[in-house]
């Protein structure tokens, strides 16, 4: 017989699940992320392509901004090198217990290369390419 | 101790597993050879570098359009750099839409209403598809 496992979502934060339930939960976040704007960005590109659209054009102003691609880039910096790290630890399942190191590892690593994209995308796009 | 049951044998899930690892390291390694092609083919100098994000993300010839590129049709705009693109997005929609599948099997559970989480899912699938090479071959 199992519990019931109806949980809220706030109740389910609450649980001491630590840096690596947080870093579960952001993967997924980025996961969808990265697939709805993949998804919308083919439809758009498909339309502008046939149509020249309206639709496709605004989308593609929302896309080209400096602002959205800052946001893009965190969601598909983090959840490659987060995908690495699970990658590494599904391939040797005996560094589990390195779990702690290997998500501080992640974030020495993501953090400068995310700091470099975000001071090039900010930069030329407050300068105007 | 009650055992726990596991699937023997090479089961639908099982195989999914494994496609994910496989597609999103083949997706991080399309990426880097992409963005050290650009690099060899003179992307430091022709464009800055959303220009070679965008390029690294998918290489597509309309991602460069608008960089100092002097011809984008010689080396930027062929079958090779299509073939790549059809890679990548074979891969990466697949690994998308699995996780997508993942992360609502686990709200939705095994009711009657998986099988029909799987089918809309498998359209979704075969449609980003099918409109994203569409979109490769008549660039």
């Amino acid at each position: 017989m199992t519990s019931s496992r109806k949980v809220g979502f706030l109740q389910g934060l609450r649980y001491h699940g630590g840096s690596p339930m947080l870093t579960w939960m952001l993967h997924r976040i980025t996961g969808v992320g990265i697939l709805l704007f993949v998804g919308l960005h083919v439809i758009a590109s498909f339309l502008m392509q046939q149509f020249g659209s309206d639709f496709a054009t605004s989308m593609n102003i929302v896309y080209e901004s400096w602002a959205f691609q800052v946001i893009i880039s965190f969601f598909v910096i983090f959840h490659a090198l987060n995908g690495l790290r699970i990658l590494a630890l599904d391939i040797w399942p005996q560094l589990q217990k390195y779990q702690h190191e290997a998500l501080w590892l992640e974030w020495i690593v993501i953090l400068p290369v995310y700091g470099l994209a975000v001071y090039f995308l900010v930069s030329t796009g407050l300068t105007g390419t | 101790m009650k055992a726990r049951m596991v699937q023997p044998g090479l089961s639908f899930e099982y195989s999914m597993w494994i496609f994910t690892r496989f597609s999103g390291a083949a997706l991080i390694l399309l990426g880097l050879f992409g963005m050290t092609s650009a690099l060899v083919m003179g992307a430091r100098t022709q464009m800055d570098l959303p220009a070679v994000l965008r390029w690294t993300f998918f290489p597509n010839p309309n991602h460069v359009v608008n960089t100092n590129i002097p011809d984008v049709t010689l080396g930027w705009a062929n079958a090779f750099w299509q073939i790549i693109q059809i890679l990548i997005v074979f891969f990466g929609i697949s690994h998308g839409v699995n996780g997508l599948r993942m992360v609502a099997e686990d709200f939705i559970g095994r009711t009657f209403s998986r099988p029909l989480l799987r089918g809309t899912l498998f359209m979704l699938w075969i449609f980003l598809l099918m409109v994203s090479v569409y979109v490769i071959l008549a660039s």
